[in-house]
């Protein structure tokens, strides 16, 4: 069920990187001079550090981890 | 000439981190310290240092050059679409190469897919196609640096000696100081060009009069109100560029940069903060791009403007000769440089050139990995450690580095296309067609040494298509590509004035999808690894 909803919230941000309805407006300006265009995708960024943080907190691969960790490695 | 002083001030800085680098590491003989900083990288040089390496001359240079031709849509193309793509891969991609790194000792990424695959000499073949395809990205690197010292110096450095003198400076803290130099140079890189977004948004904004008047100027006229909007790119085109960041975890010097951490835990602060990071360099360049289209007063920036200007109206009438020319003259690579010319203090322009300089030097960790590469999967693979030694190995190692410098040097000097182009339709392109290599090798237990040969055939060839396709058939001006070949009333082919369309996507869309089917196709018709070799890397074999 987690990994269901991670890849679902994934899947959804990648959507929502297709902003049509953005297409062919300048309006409103954020800040008075950032284009719309442009500050809907500054957002997307930001929502993606948030993502990353949700991600590493619940879909970290925590086996991976232990198991490199807990092997001696390879003396070259 | 001042604001090149600065220039060169931290030119000379850089090189002292490297040879400082160089005294103060222990073994600096043996290849793991010299490739990969004994797999020792601290959280915060990891995440500033791989952030660095994949920020190069196009982070600064061709966006703000590209959003000065094309407008906001730069930004959603090359930032945000990478905000998503290139920390996902890290975390679900660069975690996992970390850990086989670290349980098998590998140095790069061919050691891991030949022991994947139990395979030699294809492994030979996808090092060659990795390194064919890494050079036009050192190239970007050499470029970037003369048009940044070029520019700053108002042409006194003209781009011949600019690219030569960074390409000096890269190679000997690269020489000396290999992959710890490399991150502790990036680090400090980073910082910079960070530090310079803000910087020069404020002080070129303040310089403007404010960026609400440009805007509302930029908006009134039919010509420039376009670059406010998205309206001159189609979804479908949009839509390809997500494609493009897939290139990232195949690039071989990110690859071998995953390797370097000295806890995979550290992989966690670089991947949440990898977006704000690309959303702190790309956003002030690409606005500032945008920005420029307002500015009459600059000579540079005019003459960009008419020859755009001239292409448009014109453009159907004119040879293809004469329409590349104009292209030429508009590329807006130099366009920030431009802008700090006309609005900064003559000092910050000198401060704020270094931190441009900071992001077009990034070109160092591909040519240590090149090198890597060279040591690791063809002499020492080959007999070349038991025959010589793992000292000689290194030596080797900066020998090539020496080499591969210069090759790049030379043909930064004769290459015609603009640092955005060049990136983007030769390496990023290729590499993202390898990216279904990475995937299967990691994760699907049925891929095979065929399945692997098979991709990586295909995206060179690809790439060798696109070029020969693009060089037969000159791109058109502005307005409607020229159709090659159409199906059904759909345009299959074209030639836009950009590049190349298929089905009205970039060309990286079909090639990595068609890569993808080799590798699933051929695989599943041919044999698979041994159950002791799967065992090592899945624990269902």
């Amino acid at each position: 069920m987690k990994a269901f909803l991670l890849t679902t919230v994934v899947a959804a941000l990648a959507v929502l990187h297709q902003d049509f309805w953005n297409w062919r407006t300048t309006n409103p300006l954020a800040f008075g001079f950032m284009p719309v265009g442009l500050f809907y995708h500054a957002c997307y960024a930001v929502a993606c550090s948030l993502l990353m943080a949700v991600l590493v907190r619940f879909a970290w691969p925590a086996e991976l981890e232990r198991d490199a960790e807990s092997h001696p490695g390879i003396e070259r | 000439m001042i604001p090149a002083i600065f220039v060169f001030v931290y030119l000379g800085i850089v090189l002292y981190i490297g040879i400082f680098a160089f005294r103060h590491s222990t073994g600096r003989e043996k290849a793991e310290e010299y490739f990969l900083a004994s797999r020792s990288l601290g959280p915060f040089v990891f995440l500033l240092s791989l952030f660095g390496t994949n920020m190069t001359a196009f982070a600064i240079l061709g966006s703000s050059g590209h959003a000065f031709n094309n407008g906001i849509v730069t930004f959603g193309l090359m930032a945000s679409s990478s905000a998503l793509i290139i920390p996902l891969s890290l975390l679900f991609i660069g975690t996992r190469i970390w850990a086989l790194g670290k349980k098998y000792g590998f140095m790069t990424p061919v050691q891991m897919f030949r022991d994947r695959w139990e395979c030699g000499h294809i492994g030979t073949v996808i090092f060659a196609v990795q390194a064919t395809l890494l050079v036009p990205y050192i190239i970007i690197g050499v470029m970037g640096g003369g048009t940044t010292l070029a520019g700053i110096s108002g042409g006194l450095v003209p781009f011949w000696l600019g690219g030569l003198i960074v390409a000096a400076v890269v190679m000997s803290y690269v020489f000396f100081g290999g992959m710890r130099g490399t991150a502790w140079v990036n680090t400090f890189q980073t910082i910079l060009f960070l530090g310079f977004g803000a910087i020069a948004i404020a002080t070129i904004g303040y310089g403007m009069g404010g960026f609400d008047q440009v805007i509302a100027n930029l908006a009134k006229s039919p010509a420039t109100a376009p670059l406010l909007t998205r309206e001159r790119v189609s979804p479908l085109f949009f839509l390809s560029y997500m494609f493009i960041p897939l290139s990232t975890m195949a690039f071989p010097h990110i690859g071998i940069f995953c390797l370097t951490a000295k806890k995979m835990a550290q992989f966690k602060k670089t991947v949440i903060f990898y977006p704000i990071c690309i959303l702190a360099i790309f956003l002030p360049c690409v606005f500032l791009g945008v920005a420029a289209n307002n500015v009459q007063d600059s000579p540079g920036i005019r003459v960009k403007q008419e020859a755009r200007r001239e292409l448009a109206v014109n453009g159907a009438h004119l040879s293809p000769e004469q329409r590349d020319e104009l292209r030429e003259k508009m590329a807006g690579d130099d366009v920030i440089l431009l802008l700090l010319e006309r609005y900064a203090p003559i000092w910050l322009a000198g401060l704020l050139g270094a931190g441009i300089m900071a992001a077009v030097m990034a070109s160092d960790s591909q040519i240590l990995a090149l090198s890597t590469m060279f040591t690791e999967d063809v002499f020492a693979y080959y007999g070349g450690i038991a025959k010589f030694g793992e000292v000689a190995q290194v030596h080797y190692g900066r020998g090539f580095i020496v080499g591969i410098t210069a090759v790049a040097y030379l043909i930064a000097l004769k290459a015609p296309a603009t640092i955005f182009d060049l990136a983007t339709q030769y390496a990023f392109s290729g590499y993202s067609a390898m990216f279904p290599l990475m995937i299967a090798a990691l994760f699907w237990r049925g891929s095979t040494k065929w399945g692997a040969l098979a991709s990586t055939v295909w995206a060179m060839a690809s790439v060798v298509l696109v070029g020969v396709f693009q060089a037969a058939i000159p791109a058109p001006a502005p307005g409607p590509p020229v159709v090659v070949w159409a199906m059904g009333g759909v345009d299959v082919l074209t030639r836009t004035p950009g590049g190349t369309a298929i089905c009205g996507l970039m060309p990286v869309v079909p090639i990595t999808i068609l890569s993808a089917v080799l590798m699933v196709v051929v695989s599943m018709a041919t044999a698979k690894p041994s159950a002791q070799t799967l065992s090592r890397y899945f624990s269902r074999a």
